[in-house]
């Protein structure tokens, strides 16, 4: 990251990469990630529900590891490898999570499903399902006001077990 | 848009100094406390945001019967470090208790300790009375809807809690903190680094403008010690404690020869239970010794009605605990 250090600046220049591909963007120092992602990239799968960190709809991997996007400024992730909802798929065919949230109507409205499926996503790579209770602990930081979490429950128990 | 610069630290030197310049400006590592406040409540002000989320301050090493933490270890690398699972496995229970996975992902060791407290009238820009916001103005949470508030340390001046589920452990063990300057290190232990807010709840603890807290060093439980940290909540995760208990003991011949206990979810600081600490050593370990020990944990507690319930419950979570670790 290149920024002015002769002057006070609230602009930033950031490389961001995001689903493998590199995206230089000048920003105002402030700007986070997740307003960075949809506002700038255009990659609005990412929601922004809470905007405080609480609701976890705008989970996204920074280096293989979720995080909430709306608390990281996109400054602090300047060179970092971000994965979002766009990313998951594999030569056109959606992420096992992704079907198995479809097979189990996993979701209602849908407004958390982006966040819940990274979350997931990132809940299997860190052995966190060999129960019920376990899925529904380390998914807590997923909120649903749906309360769709019995078919998200039984989404990622099926990925886990297959 | 606020109006706060950003600037990316290339070494430790820099970052002291980027810092210390600038009466207004903070460190910025994980973020999850510091641009909550500054970005989206806007109760804070920085002028400038110093990342050092890069330097290399993380990890944690092993010196003897001490564990050392860099302060930007992750609270799940900490809660995954093989040595706390083993040595101190009510850090371990604390850290994973604590906030979301996304949040410990991101969330460092230091800003732990020094993270804000969550009283909603602190939190709220509109609320005029905020005696740490704003010293001299009033406190809105005594007159207020309190519940998330501190029954212990606090006073007519601030009811603010410190919401810290790891410190609990971290004061117990007798934790001490490794802070740095321009002129060099001090250590700090963690019982003294806080203050309870008296006449100045704006000021919460000894460090200085432009000190760095670069590590914290946790002393392991010695052999044949057990340990446990009890959570109570209003929801069965992701929720910050009501009442919270962490407590270690050693116990021989029926006999409790050794004991640390902190609170949490009561406190305007993370709180050590000394009281309670000198009635368990030496005492059978019984019912009657627990309860005497919650006893002198929660004396002369300055209550409003909206906390008044966590005397008890605060007592009970200590019985459990203790009976947990000693069963």
């Amino acid at each position: 990251m290149s920024s002015a250090t002769t002057a006070r600046s609230t602009q930033v220049t950031v490389e961001l990469r995001v689903n493998g591909r590199t995206y230089p963007v000048r920003l105002d120092s402030t700007t986070t990630l997740l307003d960075a992602l949809r506002d700038e990239l255009h990659l609005t799968g990412t929601k922004k529900g809470c905007d405080q960190g609480a609701c976890g709809a705008c989970t996204v991997l920074r280096d293989g590891k979720r995080i909430v996007s709306c608390l990281a400024l996109a400054a602090q992730c300047d060179g970092s490898e971000i994965t979002t909802i766009e990313g998951l798929a594999e030569d056109g065919h959606p992420h096992p999570m992704q079907e198995a949230f479809v097979r189990h109507d996993a979701l209602q409205c849908g407004y958390c499903t982006t966040g819940q499926v990274m979350s997931a996503v990132a809940l299997l790579r860190e052995g966190r399902t060999g129960s019920d209770d376990e899925i529904r602990e380390f998914m807590s930081g997923n909120l649903c006001r749906c309360a769709a979490y019995p078919n998200i429950v039984a989404a990622i128990r099926e990925v886990a077990d297959s | 848009m606020t109006d706060i610069e950003y600037v990316r630290a290339a070494d430790q030197g820099s970052a002291l100094a980027l810092v210390a310049e600038d009466p207004d400006a903070v460190f910025l590592a994980g973020g999850t406390t510091e641009l909550d406040l500054a970005l989206k409540d806007q109760v804070v002000h920085p002028s400038r945001f110093v990342d050092i989320g890069r330097l290399p301050l993380r990890g944690v090493t092993r010196d003897g019967d001490r564990l050392r933490v860099a302060a930007l270890t992750t609270m799940e690398e900490l809660a995954a470090d093989p040595t706390v699972r083993e040595r101190l496995p009510f850090v371990r229970e604390a850290l994973l208790l604590g906030a979301s996975t996304q949040l410990r992902n991101m969330a460092t060791i230091g800003g732990n300790l020094l993270q804000r407290t969550r009283c909603r009238y602190f939190r709220d820009p509109d609320v005029g009375a905020c005696n740490k916001r704003d010293p001299g103005s009033g406190c809105a949470a005594i007159e207020g809807v309190a519940r998330m508030h501190a029954i212990l340390g606090a006073g007519p001046s601030c009811i603010a809690l410190h919401a810290s589920d790891l410190c609990v452990p971290l004061v117990a063990m007798d934790a001490e903190v490794e802070l740095l300057d321009a002129d060099g290190t001090r250590t700090v232990p963690l019982t003294e680094f806080y203050r309870t807010p008296g006449d100045r709840p704006d000021v919460e603890n000894v460090l200085r403008h432009g000190e760095l807290v670069t590590h914290v060093q946790v002393p392991l439980l010695p052999d044949g010690a057990r340990s446990g940290y009890l959570k109570v909540r209003d929801r069965t995760s992701y929720e910050f404690a009501t009442t919270s208990a962490g407590a270690a003991v050693t116990v021989e011949d029926g006999t409790i020869t050794w004991a640390k206990l902190g609170l949490g979810g009561v406190g305007t600081m993370p709180w050590r239970a000394w009281e309670a600490e000198s009635v368990l050593v030496g005492a059978p370990a019984s019912e009657r010794t627990f309860r005497a020990a919650a006893e002198a944990a929660i004396r002369d507690p300055f209550t409003v009605p909206g906390t008044a319930f966590k005397v008890e419950l605060a007592k009970r979570t200590i019985v459990r605990i203790l009976r947990t670790v000693t069963s």
